[in-house]
């Protein structure tokens, strides 16, 4: 049994209360004396060209402080790309100027072409209708494959095409993936389209751009994932502000997954605005402006094939994907179809040959990048659904082919054909959960039930790997990453023995401030109420990379672990010198140092009191204060798996489909908190859940955006789910960082979206629909209609 | 700017607004009561909402000016008076009914609302009744077992316990 | 969003006077307005609350039926409708979700006539006759496309009056984000027969389907709607679904609602 307060225990989070009252600060809560308001002026057309901006008229409306148009930012940088893929051929990807605001041209509905200061928001607004803007309307590209095309018009005139590059991996193993398939007994073809999404973080981005003209300090205060991350690419790639005068804040973050990663051209155009009128700049996004600015997610177009030998063992996969990366190259938005996705297309499975190429294209639309799961959705959906696909025309079981072909338990560590290596997982294990609570046994006789009410009932099983806890440095440097992945903690132990951590890993819903405090209480033996968790600020906390890619335990949490670890060393040392023993007989346990064998012991306060006080101490050795820093830089990727099953039925009158159970079976190596664990598993349950049948971002022929609110955009709501079954009792720790955890953030939303369509298509197989193999993502009511009547 | 007058969290309070001064910009900018959170602008997500008289409504899509003289409850007023968490919250906090905490406030005050209405709903009531209010985060498992929690039933048996 | 002048009159007539000002418009629940003067495609000059008006509000029975005063919110018709009026009451229940329902109106309502909304099917369904400060409108002759109403300029719709038909249902399937009716079916059944208005379907906003009508006053049952067939031509096409798709809801949600209502 866990301690109370300890690894293992579902400790209430601490941060529930300033939230449940009211008290929470998020960064539209910040008002900064005197500060001035900023309305970003967007381009309507989604290609054009600028031909002129005029900003005379508006300049003088009441309240307006400043027009900033891009000859303003003639001299900054540009928005920069923080990842950097070589194509098949050797070639560097095609990398085009991203300015702050657009210059020459428009290329998406939401580019920014201006922006207004003034005293209020409205007046800012008001001001910003009075701007003259020319735009002689270009085509605009919005289909990936047409975009390819020789004749297509161009995003970027100085590019030579749309293609950003043609990825091809292992490109080595082309030939022998071919060669494969010419001599396969099956070959399984599925074509998909992995929708393209919106993260909608309930909280819409903001930024605060503040200046002390006395001591020339910038201070952003921004919705991000990573203020450090943010903090090195404005300041050194856009506004060449040295770190040293830039702090960046980033305070309750109200949810991100993914979209609050990047660096927005929002936050340098405030930055660099409130040094310019001398007074703060606020900006916040409406949700309207969130949908046409916020980098999306996803926008996968998919041929995969897979190839069978005579007794149905996967010989060789090979898929081809065009993916989008809209206009402009956001942060990491080259690594999501290339790293993130390419690595994991082994699955689960001994496949011994893969190729993955990708193409990844520029159009008029919104820049996509990471989304929860980032890459490793688009992989599982693609293996999942062609697995059953194969399952289905073979007459096979669709467990027992995942089960033939799993990488068996004694097969650890596995070296896939996709460069990665699998430390430890145990998918039979998972495999087996899934089936007995999710009573699969019983499905029949329920399908049954249901047939008799006039419903048709399906079941459908997806299991899913990922890479987590990105990662070692100088392996993502050697694929393209401009920045390493490590992570930072600083543990402050104060005089009294209460414990300060400062953390890299950034909060904004996963509850650090609670687990963290578990973990470091545990080894310290002192109650978690005496650890305190301060992240989100870089003048107070190391350099970290922030959270992201269920990396903030497996990495942040190891530099916390090793930072402690420093901190236990130094008090045993302490410790030895007031015992008046050697340090190798001194026993460190539950907040009490003993000599070994003996009763003599000092306790926690003893020690921390002597650091800060140090009459009696061995200062000719030992430097006083307690207080040290650590950088983890991991040296493997951890692979959480896990087996997901969800049952539904359909409506054969309307093709509505609702979703009766959902079952998830995850292996997240050791847990710290079983509550927040099940919590991030419920919410990436939703995501995916959300992907499979609700959420849908689509353009029209002229690029504007059909789904640009809540009003079309479906999110998940209360009564579209249901209460989902979750269990992390299948546990083969982590071998290569020291808590043996993995990551539990993402999984939910790459598990599930297979799962769900798989039984939307096991539901219409059985009710007699065999003509559908397919349905692509969201399986709205009206495609499951229309694909029922389509015979 | 006109001057308008109304209860919040039973004081009286006062103050300069526009016509065009939504309620949630009074609490917020005029009030500085931030608890109350603007996480879309066409009605849907219920980050903002609050009670006026009684009744939940999104307070980011009614006037200041309209509701003049009005009882009005944010979520800075939903603690026992002596600050502690009320039934309510602490059931979010004890079923971990929130993650970012963004959604939460709108979320309990429409849950209050709810309870109010029908003190004892069952699974799919809950789920329908709070319809007007989107989480991104918790899937709302845990949501809705704190408001059955908070209504007085025994949720230990819903799954994944 | 622009600025305007904001005045809450406590009396209808106090009301309509404001309303002659120019660029003067009418404010009820707001659930719909207040978002599209966000998006700066509604600018009034001046806004005249109806919500502080006992006159226009309530839930009673009275000649013709039951009378709903147009700033009723959809609530309070969900309730007080309940025991009069069930299916009606039910349709209130269903609009958008319980904050909106506190907000917005019936007048409201039927005054925008949103193609997709839940009670242009109800009022059109039963019959009733849309009350203003000038004359009583039936229904038939009040709805005229999208968006589009009999109201002139000054003119506001005061109450609506319900005749209570012997058996009625509406049955709404939502779009998933808006929860407007994806398409939604009020059927009536009178002791002069029975009349079908559809929602969230039609181009031209809600609309009658005259041939249900016909076939359920021959024979009030699912059955009798079997062998009809509902064109798609003039539908709606969005993200949502296609003209064909919202055919058939009409046709299968029609066949729900008399269910739901014998």
């Amino acid at each position: 049994m866990p301690k109370d307060g300890g690894i293992g225990a579902s400790v209430k989070r601490r941060e529930d209360v300033r939230f449940l009252t009211g008290k929470g600060r998020y960064t539209d809560d910040i008002n900064i004396r005197g500060q001035l308001y900023a309305f970003f002026l967007r381009s309507d057309v989604a290609h054009g060209r600028l031909k002129s901006v005029d900003t005379a008229a508006a300049s003088d409306m009441p309240g307006v402080v400043r027009i900033f148009t891009a000859a303003d930012f003639a001299g900054v940088g540009g928005i920069p790309c923080g990842w950097q893929v070589t194509d098949r051929f050797g070639k560097v990807m095609q990398e085009p100027k991203h300015p702050v605001l657009a210059d020459g041209k428009v290329r998406h509905v939401g580019d920014p072409i201006a922006m207004v200061v003034a005293e209020t928001l409205d007046q800012a607004r008001d001001a910003a209708e009075a701007i003259r803007v020319e735009i002689e309307e270009l085509p605009p590209v919005l289909n990936m494959k047409d975009a390819l095309k020789p004749d297509a018009p161009k995003v970027h005139d100085e590019l030579t095409s749309n293609l950003c590059y043609d990825w091809g991996f292992v490109e080595e193993n082309r030939e022998a993936v071919a060669k494969a398939f010419e001599g396969a007994a099956h070959h399984i073809t599925l074509d998909l389209v992995n929708n393209r999404l919106v993260a909608n973080p309930m909280e819409p981005r903001v930024a605060v751009g503040d200046y002390e003209d006395h001591s020339g300090m910038h201070t952003l205060y921004t919705t991000s994932q990573n203020p450090h991350v943010i903090r090195l690419l404005m300041g050194a790639f856009v506004l060449g502000i040295p770190e040293s005068k830039l702090r960046v804040v980033a305070p309750d973050v109200g949810g991100g997954f993914g979209s609050k990663i990047y660096h927005y051209a929002e936050e340098a155009a405030v930055t660099f605005a409130a040094k310019q009128v001398k007074r703060p700049v606020k900006w916040t996004a409406s949700r309207s402006e969130a949908f046409i600015s916020d980098a999306q997610g996803r926008d996968h177009l998919t041929r995969i094939e897979l190839a069978l030998d005579k007794d149905h063992n996967f010989l060789a996969l090979r898929t081809e994907t065009h993916a989008n990366m809209g206009a402009y190259l956001s942060t990491f938005a080259p690594s999501i179809p290339t790293w993130l996705h390419g690595t994991l297309m082994a699955g689960n499975y001994k496949t011994p040959l893969v190729y993955v190429n990708v193409k990844a294209v520029f159009t008029n639309t919104v820049p996509v990048d990471a989304y929860r799961g980032a890459g490793r959705p688009e992989a599982t959906y693609q293996l999942e659904r062609i697995i059953d696909k194969a399952a289905r025309e073979l007459g096979v079981d669709p467990v027992e082919l995942r089960r033939k072909n799993f990488i068996q338990p004694d097969q650890f560590p596995y070296q896939t054909p996709v460069a990665v290596v699998y430390d430890t997982g145990n998918y039979q294990a998972t495999m087996d959960k899934l089936l007995e609570l999710s009573d699969h046994a019983g499905f029949a006789a329920r399908a049954e039930e249901s047939k008799k009410r006039g419903r048709l009932r399906g079941f459908g099983i997806a299991h899913y790997i990922e890479a987590c806890g990105i990662a070692p440095s100088n392996l993502v440097g050697q694929l393209g990453a401009r920045a390493g992945l490590y992570e930072s903690a600083t543990v402050r132990v104060n005089a009294t023995g209460s414990i300060t951590i400062f953390t890299g890993s950034h909060s904004h819903g996963q509850g650090h401030e609670t687990t963290f405090a578990q973990v470091v209480a545990e080894m310290i033996g002192i109650d978690a109420s005496q650890v305190e968790i301060v992240h989100g600020d870089t003048s107070n906390s190391p350099m970290g990379m922030g959270t992201y890619g269920s990396r903030s335990l497996a990495v942040g949490g190891s530099a916390m672990v090793k930072a402690t670890n420093k901190i236990i060393n130094k008090a045993k040392k302490i410790a030895s010198h007031l015992l008046e023993a050697s340090e190798q007989d001194i026993e460190f346990k539950d907040g009490k140092f003993t000599v070994a064998g003996t009763d003599r012991s000092k306790t926690w306060v003893d020690i921390t009191l002597a650091a800060y006080v140090p009459h009696n101490y061995p200062l000719e050795s030992l430097e006083p204060g307690l207080e040290e820093t650590a950088f983890y830089d991991p040296s493997n990727f951890t692979y959480p798996a896990g087996a997901y099953g969800c049952e539904l039925e359909i409506d054969p009158d309307t093709g509505k489909v609702t979703i009766l159970a959902f079952t998830a079976a995850d292996d997240f190596g050791n847990v710290v908190n079983p509550m927040i664990v099940e919590g991030q598993v419920h919410g990436g349950l939703a995501q995916g859940i959300g992907q499979a049948m609700l959420e849908n971002c689509v353009f029209d022929e002229n690029g504007q955006l059909l789904s640009g609110s809540f009003m079309d955009y479906a999110m998940p709501r209360a009564d579209d789910l249901p209460f989902f079954k979750v269990d992390h009792s299948c546990i083969t720790p982590c071998t290569h960082n020291p808590l043996g955890v993995k990551g539990c953030g993402e999984a939910g939303a790459i598990g599930s979206p297979p799962a769900v369509v798989n039984a939307v298509i096991d539901a219409l197989q059985r009710g007699g629909y065999s003509h559908i193999d397919h349905i692509d993502m969201p399986v709205s009511p009206a495609r499951v209609w229309a694909a029922m009547h389509q015979r | 700017m006109t001057k308008v007058s109304m209860t919040v969290n039973g004081k009286s309070v006062s103050g300069e607004v526009e016509g065009r001064t939504l309620l949630s910009s009074f609490l917020r900018d005029g009030l500085g009561l931030t608890g109350t959170h603007i996480g879309c602008d066409t009605s849907q997500c219920g980050a903002c909402v609050v009670h006026v008289d009684g009744r939940a409504v999104k307070s980011c899509t009614v006037f200041a000016l309209d509701v003049a003289g009005a009882q009005v409850k944010t979520i800075e007023g939903m603690a026992n008076p002596d600050g502690s968490l009320s039934v309510l919250q602490q059931a979010f906090q004890d079923n971990h009914g929130l993650q970012c905490g963004f959604c939460t406030p709108g979320m309990v005050m429409s849950a209050a609302a709810l309870l109010a209405d029908n003190p004892s709903p069952t699974e799919a009531e809950v789920r329908h009744g709070l319809e007007g209010n989107i989480c991104r985060c918790t899937g709302y498992h845990n949501i809705v077992k704190a408001v059955l929690q908070a209504s007085g039933q025994d949720v230990s048996k819903i799954a994944a316990e | 969003m622009h600025n305007f002048d904001f005045v809450k009159p406590a009396t209808l007539a106090d009301a309509l006077a404001a309303l002659k000002s120019d660029g003067a418009q009418a404010l009820s629940g707001g659930q719909t307005l207040i978002a599209s003067m966000k998006q700066r495609l509604a600018a009034p000059a001046t806004l005249v609350s109806l919500t502080g008006i006992p006159e226009l509000k309530g839930v009673c029975i009275g000649e013709g039926g039951l009378h709903v005063g147009a700033a009723t919110p959809h609530a309070e018709v969900a309730r007080e409708a309940a025991k009069h009026y069930p299916a009606l009451a039910a349709l209130a229940g269903g609009i958008g979700d319980p904050q909106v329902r506190n907000r917005g109106t019936i007048g409201g309502s039927i005054a925008n006539n949103d193609p997709s909304a839940c009670y242009p099917a109800g009022v059109l369904a039963s019959g009733a006759t849309i009350v203003t400060n000038r004359r009583r409108i039936a229904a038939d002759d009040y709805f005229q496309g999208l968006f589009t109403t009999a109201l002139h300029e000054g003119e506001i719709v005061t109450s609506v009056v319900f005749p209570i038909p012997q058996k009625a249902a509406y049955v709404k399937f939502d779009q998933p984000a808006s929860r407007f009716a994806l398409t939604g079916v009020f059927v009536a059944k009178t002791a002069d027969g029975v009349r079908v208005a559809v929602t969230g379907a039609g181009g031209d906003g809600v609309f009658r389907w005259t041939e249900a009508e016909a076939a359920l006053s021959a024979n009030f049952a699912a059955s009798a709607i079997a062998g009809l067939t509902v064109s798609p031509d003039g539908m709606i096409h969005d993200l949502h679904g296609t003209p064909a798709y919202r055919a058939h809801l009409v046709k299968v949600l029609t066949g729900h609602a008399v269910q739901a209502a014998a």
